[in-house]
């Protein structure tokens, strides 16, 4: 029957879809590798081809190499976290209470809310005399420099970062457990398991995938974090909260220096690829049909 | 049984609570008045000198309205491309042989891997050649804004998988009925996704309305700002006035917030797990 259509006819509903990805994926994905090897320290009109001087140089950069330990650092404040902790509310929110769907709606509401807002309403508590530290005081803590100490100022970022993704990465959980077979828990009743017995002999072990997903994703966003950092810190104080994305930022839009920029986004997108494809080829192959 | 829903009831109130907690005390710092110390120790939640002063004095300073126009206009319009587009795209992918077919499969699909991040430099030199910047024109401007968003891949292959569950006698009726692809795909197909195309345009309009690299990246004129971008701005025009900045930020969030609340079974039934980008 697909002989009926013509042979042009698939093509016709592809036109604006390849059309816009190649303007705004391809082609600057390409540009990206080229621009990468490319010197423009003779002014931006006169680019030179300079092999692999950029990454050299990227590589001799100290603030890169800070910041990327900066931004594993901020994975492994975040993604253990992320990955943890919305499976324990989702299992407490997988229940048959009064007003769930309310406490559904509250917790998830911060991924909704734009992260400038989110990040302005942190900064706030964690203004100098502000409530963070009231608290802190209450429990004897003197004062933290939330944002202006280079020991707290990714960490605080990173609060942020995981305060937002709670909602998040909780609905995905429970979607998931939504679809454990009743059957299972009640095997469990009746060989006298308790609550606790029961998500960790059955809960746990059929969200495996579903947590290896969560790992994957959770990464992915985190090596991407920006917003949070424009807004509170602007990467300091002395590059402490800069990470990879910031810092390409930084390069490319402020000092201009596209060639070093272009070498960092490449170190960038590597990590975000082989991180993608693991979970695409490994956790997602039902969401694309592979 | 009592006891355990009773300790459950806590914990989900405390979650809540946490959850809620930034907001709740902009909320509490936007109504407190020129006469109450916002760093007074110990914090006071409920304002003493209660005023609505900061909202009337923000919304006269800052023009809320053009950036809701602004954010209205970009989300609006990136919602429709992508919903036409998406499903244009997926149909074929779905339904028909071709030509290069497994190529563009995989090549939509490696658009998912690449980060826009490692790629927004070239994006910004291409606006700039094709003159889609604000500062040549307000239709220019939203083009840029719009057009690197008006087709996503998450968008192809949520469609193309609505497509693929509708059984093929469908079609084959419609061929017999004299159909041709055109009709097929908007008679047929479409009237047959709509609550997939709904939770795209549900999350398309989320993700543009908060986006915030791109606009920052590409908006010079307050005019053009979106949302997020004006929101931050607030910091710099009233630097450490922390009545009118909470109070700004609050009047950016409640069309979000209605549309969340009207919407939110769609966002936190589970069913469409994975929609929102983290």
């Amino acid at each position: 029957m697909y002989k009926f259509f013509g042979k042009y006819v698939p093509y016709l509903f592809l036109v604006p879809a390849i059309v816009l990805l190649a303007v705004f994926f391809f082609i600057p994905f390409f540009r990206t590798l080229g621009l990468s090897v490319t010197d423009y320290s003779n002014g931006l009109y006169s680019p030179e081809f300079c092999g692999l001087k950029n990454y050299l140089n990227v590589l001799k950069d100290p603030v890169f190499l800070k910041v990327l330990g900066n931004t594993f650092l901020f994975l492994i404040l975040v993604v253990p976290f992320l990955t943890i902790f919305p499976l324990f509310v989702a299992i407490l929110i997988n229940q048959k209470l009064r007003g769930i769907n309310i406490y559904k709606v509250l917790i998830y509401l911060p991924v909704v809310v734009s992260i400038v807002v989110c990040a302005i309403a942190f900064k706030w508590l964690y203004a100098q005399d502000g409530i963070l530290n009231y608290f802190l005081s209450l429990i004897g803590v003197s004062p933290v420099g939330w944002l202006t100490d280079t020991r707290f100022a990714l960490i605080s970022v990173a609060i942020v970062t995981a305060w937002k993704g709670v909602g998040y990465y909780m609905i995905i959980y429970l979607a998931a457990l939504m679809s454990v077979p009743k059957e299972l828990y009640e095997a469990c009743e009746i060989d006298g398991a308790n609550s606790f017995q029961k998500h960790m002999t059955v809960s746990i072990p059929h969200l495996m995938p579903v947590i290896a997903l969560v790992s994957t994703i959770s990464a992915i966003s985190a090596m991407k974090v920006f917003a949070e950092i424009y807004v509170m810190t602007k990467g300091g104080p002395l590059n402490s909260s800069k990470t990879i994305v910031y810092y390409i930022y930084e390069r490319a839009f402020e000092n201009l220096d596209l060639g070093m920029a272009s070498a960092m986004a490449v170190v960038l997108l590597l990590i975000v690829l082989v991180m993608s494809a693991v979970n695409i080829f490994c956790f997602e192959r039902d969401k694309y049909k592979l | 049984m009592k006891i355990k829903n009773i300790l459950s009831h806590i914990l989900l109130i405390s979650l809540s609570i946490l959850a809620l907690f930034p907001f709740l005390w902009l909320i509490s710092t936007s109504l407190k008045g020129g006469g109450e110390n916002i760093f007074a120790y110990p914090p006071k939640f409920i304002p003493t000198d209660f005023t609505f002063e900061n909202y009337v004095g923000v919304w006269g300073k800052v023009d809320f309205i053009r950036y809701f126009v602004n954010s209205f206009v970009v989300a609006g319009v990136t919602v429709i491309l992508n919903l036409i587009f998406s499903s244009m795209a997926a149909y074929p992918l779905a339904r028909m042989d071709f030509k290069g077919k497994k190529i563009l499969f995989f090549a939509v699909l490696a658009t998912i891997m690449i980060p826009f991040q490692a790629i927004m430099l070239p994006i910004y030199l291409i606006i700039l050649k094709l003159n889609l910047t604000d500062s040549s024109g307000v239709i220019n401007g939203y083009l840029g804004l719009i057009l690197p968003f008006a087709v996503s891949a998450f968008g192809i292959f949520l469609m193309r998988q609505a497509f693929l569950t509708i059984p093929r006698e469908l079609e084959e009726a419609a061929i017999v009925d004299g159909c041709n692809a055109f009709q097929i795909f908007t008679k047929v197909l479409l009237p047959m996704v709509k609550p997939t195309l709904a939770i795209l345009a549900i999350f398309t309009f989320i993700g543009s309305w908060s986006e915030f690299l791109w606009p920052s990246i590409v908006l010079t004129d307050e005019k053009m700002f979106t949302l997020p971008v004006g929101i931050n701005n607030l910091q710099g025009l009233f630097s450490s006035n922390w009545r009118y900045i909470a109070a700004g930020s609050i009047i950016s969030i409640i069309p979000i917030i209605v549309f969340f609340l009207s919407l939110q079974r769609y966002f936190v039934s589970g069913k469409n797990e994975g929609a929102v980008k983290g």
